[in-house]
């Protein structure tokens, strides 16, 4: 490298002229605009700014220049110099999105890939068919209550009037527990319970009117399982006892919960007059077909297989609590009345989602009990 | 009840229009169940005509005997000239009259009639059958073969009139409570009720008053039978035979006609509702008498069946012994004989000498109760008890004898004699007070006293007074008993259909339980985790047990047993979820589904301390003691919840992402930790061994219970002192992971089938209380990583644990990352790698203090399982 030498004329320094400067300058500016990638600009970028490129090279010679020539080639080589590092960071980052955009791209996946690693689990339907039940109730101030599966039949039978030579107590298809003496078992006085009803019963015993319950169980029955019975089943009953109860406030019950079920316009109930032991007055309890609302009566074009065109479902039974339940229970029935009713939840759940086989709901397959989900 | 239509408009006019179908849902809203309406004789289009055949060829060369017969049919075939008709009965013979269908006419089921060529000949029609033109068992009209009517009627004559074919009969499932609705008498009174028509009573006859020379009779058990009428009638023709009009009726009420006097009894039975007997008169010896059984005494009923009598059984007596089980069935010994059955049973060997001639007709009242238990007893749920058992109108007793009486002198020529026994014991009828309004409390709704009165008396009762009711019910009526009964008949008349809908309003709820908080939020973890809810019957075989390898005193093999199991193969209550779980596995398995996860939560049952000596029944006239329910709880099993889940195939399953991976003993144990979780418990889990289980792949569980002090029924219990130093225990709760191979061949199951079964109630227990907000440090964490080489038979939870006990109040937290077997180990070593986090509440933790702390933990690891810092 040389002295300064002040007899220099900078235009004799071939490297400082300004259209030399202005050449380098535009030669890196191109040769940035023609890097493809950051590779070839990681190049040009050596090329044209690092220590050997030209416009380093111009810059050393400045020194040799005498001071006014000095300034003015300095002033030309940084203007240089800040152009061609302002267009290389504009490509740098041109090149970086571009190459950023490239690897979104390229990490694209099909989005519609089945992931079913781990199978969904489900509860069963009429777990969460009574509990969907149960809870339109606990909204309206009733508690839930519950009961053991094998009872004493006092509870079974004797509180709720069905005394040991009632007719319907041999109606009832009982399954019989055997006791301790297993030879005259009969005696045991144990079953299991043909329906909730003892819960009701312990309900009143054991709590102090008023008494608003729903009581959801297994039931159990000696009939065969086929299409349309299980010997094993569910039901959900209700039960309030207070002052003042009525057969329309049983009636508004009925059509409050229908409604909460099935929904929207013109759901309603219907009483039939029948015999229950347990209430009286006591009546079957019909609802209005969640389907066709009853459109389908008496219109041939538009029949009904949910109801079969009769415009009504039966539900179960109901009624006013029989005094003499609640005098069982220590309830004085001239202080308080009370009503009930009952009905089977996989007859509902049928109907409801049109299961056409018990069996479906008793197997425990899970293509039948997947789909139900969490919640019903 | 079958109540035909055309025998219904006898009591009550209807209009002429009114069908079937209108009468049920008048009914039906009036509270009788009246499940169908049948159409009899649907899409029967005649001729259909009285025939007399003329002359019988039998045909020969086929399989069965066919014969070609000319019958005639008068003009209904247009010619006057004899049928040709070929037939396969044989039940008749030249000069009989019978059914005839001709060409052209169609019998139900559409069965269009036509000549058609058979069996060689033309057949211009049909010999008919009763089941061919559906009129139920028509034996006495012919056996199995066709109709052979009464020659009374003329060839040629209308038959579906004569025969009644078309009818509708209305099907009426009586409740227990409606008895008098057995009878044509009370459906006629509900329907001219329901219809605001007047109803002619058809027990409102002349009676004549009692005397002192009617067939003896002596009543020594007044409360089982407060009221006995007896009749006689003589010189019954032995060949009379029920007219047409009698045995179709019957047969359209669903009775099949028998004989004569059976048939009136019968038909009087089915009009008025009173059970009728018929002694043949030459058979009965001395006075009837009425009287409780002998224990043991024997005695044959009318179906040729013995019976040993219990002293319970009301029986009625001739002064040799027994000739009827009162209200039940009558005896061999006394029985009707019939010439005409008799003869064409027997063909030809009949016995005129046996034919009766005489009988005594008994209407009686008996006891519903005694009724109810000897038909119970002996199984014999005859009509007649059916009705005594449901209530029948004493009242109707007199009126049903005349009835009787009439019909034997109308339809066999018998002469009524004039003797008439009636042995009442005295009783006043039923009165109820009942405040004039109570019907409106009961139904909220103001029906007013003026409705209310009209209402009962329409039932039948007499009504008196006005703020205070005195309502006398109908003898029909002996369910009329309470206040409630009254005001029902009040609101049935008036239309449940008319009730209002109102809400009440109870108290401020507290919403579910914890316990029911809980069950619902183990079903949803559990279903969340991949799990799908199989409920199953809780009926199994006891040689389960063996199949789960239980031991001979496992306490899960003591069952509550049924006295009437569905299936004798399955007479016990499950003690253990697996059973029915593993079968819906299996099934599952075997309909192709086989990546499994089920589980189910219900009770199982435990058979209590053995004393289940049943309990005194309270009585139900005031609330049971505390003691009497007590006594009564003590009867019943232990009902545990338990929670159970079963695992087979893949529990992550192979896909694009990569391999899958089998369901295993782990699996199994997570979903107990899972289920402990939700209860809020800590779950202790340790090596085990229990029969269902594989020996070196099952985890025991349990948990700390501060009430533990070995309840019932548990696998078993550690007593300890408690962290706070109050008694309880560790109680052991269920188990989880791979089944025992032994068991998995038993069950048929997949290979490494995985289960558990946990004891929710006592989980709950362990869960319950409060928990305690965590303190949360925002100082830096200070991980530190350490592998211990141990003996393989070191359970990681124990290390674990001493870590934990080493390392102090700086332990934030603690994982064991990777568990490593190798030669470099050397044999029967293992080596467990932990990630520790220390931190502490008020500050940075030095390095120093970090390791210092991991020592500590390791040391102390060390000391008690002999673990080695590997690579120290």
């Amino acid at each position: 490298m040389s002295a300064p030498n002040k007899s220099y004329d900078p235009v004799e320094v071939e490297a400082l002229k300004p259209e030399e400067i202005e050449r380098m300058r535009d030669e890196a500016l191109a040769a940035f605009a023609a890097a493809a990638d950051l590779d070839q600009l990681q190049e040009a970028k050596t090329a044209h700014t690092g220590g050997t490129s030209p416009l380093a090279l111009a810059n050393r010679e400045i020194g040799a220049l005498p001071p006014q020539a000095k300034a003015d080639a300095g002033k030309r080589v940084g203007m240089a110099r800040g152009a061609v590092n302002k267009a290389l960071a504009a490509r740098q980052s041109e090149l970086e999105a571009e190459r950023d955009a490239r690897v979104l791209v390229e990490e694209a996946v099909d989005v519609s890939l089945p992931h079913d690693r781990v199978p969904a689990g489900a509860r069963h339907p009429l777990t969460t068919l009574s509990e969907r039940i149960e809870d339109i109730f606990v909204a309206m101030g009733y508690a839930v209550a519950e009961g053991p599966e094998v009872e004493a039949e006092w509870f079974n039978f004797d509180a709720l009037n069905i005394g040991p030579d009632h007719p319907a107590r041999g109606e009832q298809d009982t399954f019989f527990v055997q006791g301790g003496k297993a030879a005259d078992a009969e005696d045991s006085g144990v079953v299991l319970r043909t329906h909730t009803s003892p819960v009701q019963i312990r309900s009143l015993i054991d709590r102090e009117p008023p008494v608003y319950v729903i009581c959801p169980g297994r039931v159990y029955r000696t009939d065969e399982l086929d299409a349309t019975h299980t010997p094993v089943f569910h039901q959900v009953e209700l039960l309030a006892v207070d002052e003042g109860l009525t057969m329309a406030d049983l009636k508004g019950t009925l059509d409050h919960m229908v409604q909460e079920l099935f929904g929207g316009e013109g759901m309603k109930t219907r009483l039939r007059p029948n015999f229950f032991p347990f209430t009286e007055p006591s009546a079957e309890m019909d609802m209005v077909c969640y389907v066709c609302r009853g459109e389908s009566v008496g219109n041939p074009d538009r029949p009904c297989r949910t109801c079969s065109s009769e415009g009504w479902i039966e539900l179960g039974g109901c009624g006013m609590v029989n005094p003499k339940v609640l005098t069982a229970c220590g309830v004085d029935p001239e202080k308080y009345s009370g009503f009930a009713f009952g009905f089977g939840i996989e007859r509902m759940l049928m109907f409801r989602h049109n299961v056409e086989d018990m069996r479906d709901m008793v197997e425990g397959d899970v293509r039948f009990t997947r789909p139900f989900g969490m919640e019903i | 009840m079958r109540v035909p239509l055309s025998w219904l408009r006898e009591y009550v006019d209807l209009p002429a229009t009114e069908t079937g179908r209108d009468v049920q849902a008048k009914l039906v809203a009036a509270g009788l169940e009246v499940e169908t309406v049948e159409q009899l004789g649907a899409g029967l289009k005649g001729p259909l005509v009285v025939g007399k055949v003329l002359t019988i060829e039998e045909l020969e060369g086929f399989k069965k005997p066919i014969r070609f017969c000319t019958v005639d049919v008068g003009t209904a075939n247009g010619t006057g000239e004899p049928q040709e008709i070929v037939c396969g009965a044989r039940n008749f013979a030249v000069g009989d009259k019978v059914v005839v269908v001709l060409p052209g006419a169609v019998l139900p089921g559409d069965f269009a009639i036509a000549a058609r060529k058979t069996y060689g000949k033309t057949s211009h029609g049909m010999i008919c059958s009763g089941d061919e033109l559906g009129m139920g068992d028509s034996t006495a009209m012919g056996g199995d073969g066709i109709i052979v009517l009464p020659p009374e009627h003329e060839a040629g004559t209308d038959a579906i009139e004569l025969l009644e074919l078309v009818d509708e009969v209305l099907d009426i499932a009586v409740t227990p409570d409606r008895g008098y609705c057995l009878s044509m008498r009370g459906v006629a009174r509900e329907t001219a009720t329901a219809y605001g028509l007047p109803l002619r009573d058809p027990a409102l006859l002349d009676v004549p008053a009692p005397n002192s020379f009617g067939y003896p009779v002596r009543i020594s058990d007044p409360a089982g039978c407060d009221r006995f009428t007896a009749r006689t009638v003589t010189g019954l023709r032995p060949d009379a035979r029920s007219p047409l009009w009698l045995m179709r009726r019957l047969q359209k009420a669903g009775m099949r006609p028998i004989s004569l006097t059976v048939d009136i009894a019968n038909y009087v039975m089915l009009e008025l509702g009173q059970p009728l007997h018929t002694y043949d008169r030459s058979r009965v010896q001395g006075a009837i008498g009425v009287r409780r059984a002998e224990q043991g005494e024997k005695f044959t009923t009318l179906d040729g069946a013995q019976r040993v009598l219990g002293a319970e059984d009301l029986v009625i007596t001739d002064e040799r012994g027994p000739i009827g089980l009162a209200g039940v069935m009558g005896g061999a010994n006394t029985e009707i004989a019939d010439t005409v059955v008799a003869a064409s049973d027997s063909f030809g060997g009949s016995d005129e000498a046996q034919a009766t001639t005489d009988v005594v007709i008994e209407a009686a009242h008996f006891d519903p109760v005694a009724v109810a238990r000897t038909a119970r007893r002996h199984k014999l749920y005859s009509e007649a008890a059916k009705r005594f058992e449901r209530g029948v109108d004493p009242q109707a007793a007199s009126a049903a004898a005349q009835r009787t009486v009439d019909l034997l002198v109308l339809l066999a020529g018998g002469t009524a004699e004039a003797g008439v026994t009636e042995v009442i014991a005295p009783s006043a009828p039923h009165t109820i007070s009942m405040p004039a309004d109570h019907p409106d409390k009961v139904a909220g709704v103001a029906y007013g006293r003026e409705t209310v009165v009209r209402r009962l008396q329409e039932v039948g009762c007499d009504v008196y007074g006005q703020d205070s009711l005195t309502v006398t019910v109908p003898s029909w009526r002996p369910d009329l008993a309470e206040i409630n009964d009254l005001a029902e008949e009040v609101i049935r008349l008036e239309g449940y259909e008319n009730l209002p809908s109102t809400l009440p309003k109870p108290p401020a709820g507290r919403g579910l339980t914890g316990r029911q908080r809980l069950h619902r939020r183990v079903g949803r973890a559990l279903a969340g985790a991949g799990y799908v809810e199989a409920p199953n019957y809780p009926f199994v075989a006891e040689q389960v047990f063996d199949q789960l390898g239980l031991d001979a005193d496992d306490p899960n093999r003591r069952v509550v047993k049924l006295v009437n199991p569905l299936s004798d193969e399955e007479p016990a209550l499950r003690t253990t979820l697996l059973p029915g779980l593993l079968a819906t596995l299996r099934r599952n398995d075997g309909r192709g589904s086989h990546d499994l996860a089920l589980f189910e939560t219900g009770l199982v049952f435990h058979p209590g301390s053995g004393e289940t000596a049943p309990a005194a029944t309270p009585p139900v006239d005031r609330r049971p003691t505390d003691e009497e329910l007590a006594a009564l709880d003590a009867t019943l099993p232990e009902q545990p919840r338990h929670v159970a889940v079963v695992l087979t195939g893949a529990r992550e399953q192979a896909g694009w992402w990569g391999k899958g991976r089998p369901s295993d003993w782990a699996d199994a144990v997570e979903s107990a930790r899972t289920v402990a979780r939700e209860a809020g418990a800590e779950l202790i889990v340790q090596q085990g061994q229990y029969g269902p289980w594989h020996p070196g792949r099952c985890a025991e569980l349990s948990v700390y219970l501060e009430s533990a002090e070995a309840p019932e029924g548990a696998e078993g219990a550690d007593s300890a002192e408690g962290a706070d130093g109050s008694r309880g225990g560790i109680i052991s709760v269920g188990h989880a992971g791979e089944l025992h191979p032994r068991v998995i061949k038993a069950f048929g199951l997949p290979a490494r089938t995985c289960a558990m079964e946990l004891n929710l109630d006592v989980l709950a227990e362990a869960g319950e209380g409060a928990l305690r907000a965590p303190r949360i440090s925002t100082f830096p964490v200070a991980t530190q990583d350490v592998a211990l080489v141990v003996d393989q038979d070191v359970p990681a939870a124990v290390v674990e644990a001493f870590l934990r006990d080493g390392a102090g109040e700086l332990l934030e937290g603690i994982r064991l990352f990777d568990v490593f077997t190798g030669e470099q180990l050397g044999a029967g070593k293992k080596s467990l790698a932990y990630a520790l986090r220390f931190r502490a509440a008020d500050r940075t933790l030095t390095v120093e203090e970090a390791s210092a702390a991991r020592d500590a933990a390791v040391a102390r690891a060390a000391e008690v399982t002999g673990a080695v810092l590997r690579g120290a």
